[in-house]
């Protein structure tokens, strides 16, 4: 930006994005399809449903929950789900008196396994500055306010473990199915910004 | 090194936005300069995902802070294909019609010492100190844990240093550890009851004393 050889204003990221694309294509280097492909492919396969019937298997199998504790790499790629940057799942339970929170203070990893893509306010410099300082405050400013009494862990994905939350089954949920357990279960809540609620309906 | 992207506990920032129902990608080109990455790490292996996160850090502080992530993604990816001689920023400044920023040079990496055993130096429930250091190059021992005193609640598999790795250089694996800091050890007035855990390599860390 402040390179004096470019004092005027950048092409925009759009055309930028088109120049290096077609720049690699003129040259041979990009397979027919292989953008779209990997594209869509990642939305497809790698997203925060994955996660969410990750937690409705747990909240209903207790064997399985055991195991996801103890190794949630193996136990997430039990259910299908693994990604080439999520290796080694850790998997955070809360409980009544402990609630986890993740962040990527210096970029934006997360477990694309079983979150997906991380959204953009994981990404802003305002969360990832944040969230390691104040986390009672910003978490309430989210909509999640926290009794005093609940310690907060938060953890920095700063190397290449991933992370996960294992969030609280709300209360009126007894019977439920896997996939109606599922279904409620956000993106929010598997970073641990948000509970798990039953929508009022 | 020291850089913009070493966010964590930095002072000024206000609100975080949620948006409802976020799409993945919100632009087309998002979804183009996501696959390109790919494209560069895993078809060409022009180069690997450390020294993308560090062609990213080695973004203008200024232009860093003002771009989405996608465009950040974008100049990381656009920096390394350039200074691996892929492609040529003029050609890509032509077929933008403007300027095409890209990220400044790289400082040298370091190699480290590796370690001389495969089994962990540290075991849970082990003080350790993080090293007080500042390399000019990638690292991943975030500002506002050096020199500061933890816990190691789990002893995490072996992997490649990415001090060395960052720069392309033949890099030793190593065990990592994630390591729990009281907050109000790491800011005099972080609220109690709340702990910040740092998942970091073993050189980054000595045994307290």
């Amino acid at each position: 930006m402040s390179d004096p050889r470019h004092p005027v204003t950048p092409a925009s990221v759009a055309e930028r994005t088109r120049a290096l694309e077609e720049a690699l294509t003129a040259k041979g280097l990009v397979p027919d399809g292989y953008l779209d492909d990997t594209a869509s492919r990642t939305k497809q396969e790698l997203n925060p449903e994955n996660g969410a019937r990750v937690v409705a298997r747990a909240w209903t199998d207790a064997a399985y929950r055991e195991r996801l504790l103890a190794d949630g790499t193996a136990a997430s790629v039990e259910l299908g789900f693994k990604a080439p940057n999520s290796e080694y799942l850790v998997v955070l339970e809360n409980t009544p008196a402990v609630h986890n929170v993740i962040v990527c203070t210096q970029c934006s990893c997360t477990a694309w396994s079983v979150i997906g893509l991380p959204p953009d306010w994981y990404k802003s410099p305002e969360y990832r500055a944040r969230i390691v300082r104040e986390p009672r405050t910003l978490l309430a400013e989210m909509g999640l306010a926290l009794p005093e009494d609940v310690a907060v862990r938060v953890w920095d994905t700063s190397g290449e473990t991933r992370y996960m939350v294992l969030p609280l089954r709300p209360a009126g949920t007894e019977g439920w199915g896997e996939e109606q357990l599922a279904a409620i279960v956000t993106r929010e809540a598997l970073i641990g910004v948000a509970r798990v609620d039953v929508p009022r309906s | 090194m020291d850089g913009i992207h070493d966010l964590g506990g930095m002072g000024g920032f206000g609100a975080v936005e949620v948006e409802r129902n976020e799409p993945v990608f919100h632009e087309p080109w998002e979804a183009r300069a996501f696959a390109l990455n790919f494209l560069g790490i895993s078809v060409l292996r022009a180069y690997n995902v450390h020294e993308y996160r560090h062609a990213v850090e080695r973004m203008d502080p200024a232009h860093y802070l003002a771009a989405s992530y996608y465009e950040r993604w974008l100049t990381g990816v656009a920096t390394l294909l350039v200074e691996k001689g892929v492609v040529a920023r003029d050609e890509l400044e032509t077929r933008a019609g403007g300027p095409f920023p890209l990220s400044r040079p790289a400082a040298a990496g370091r190699t480290g010492a590796a370690p001389d055993s495969e089994r962990p130096r540290f075991a849970v429930g082990d003080a350790v100190v993080v090293r007080e250091v500042h390399p000019r190059g990638h690292t991943r021992a975030p500002r506002y844990v050096r020199g500061k005193r933890g816990v190691v609640l789990r002893v995490a598999p072996r992997f490649l240093f990415p001090d060395a790795a960052g720069h392309g250089l033949r890099a030793h694996k190593e065990h990592a550890y994630h390591v729990e800091f009281p907050a109000t050890a790491l800011w005099e007035d972080a609220g109690s009851r709340a702990t910040v855990i740092v998942d970091l390599c073993e050189s980054y860390l000595e045994r307290a004393s």
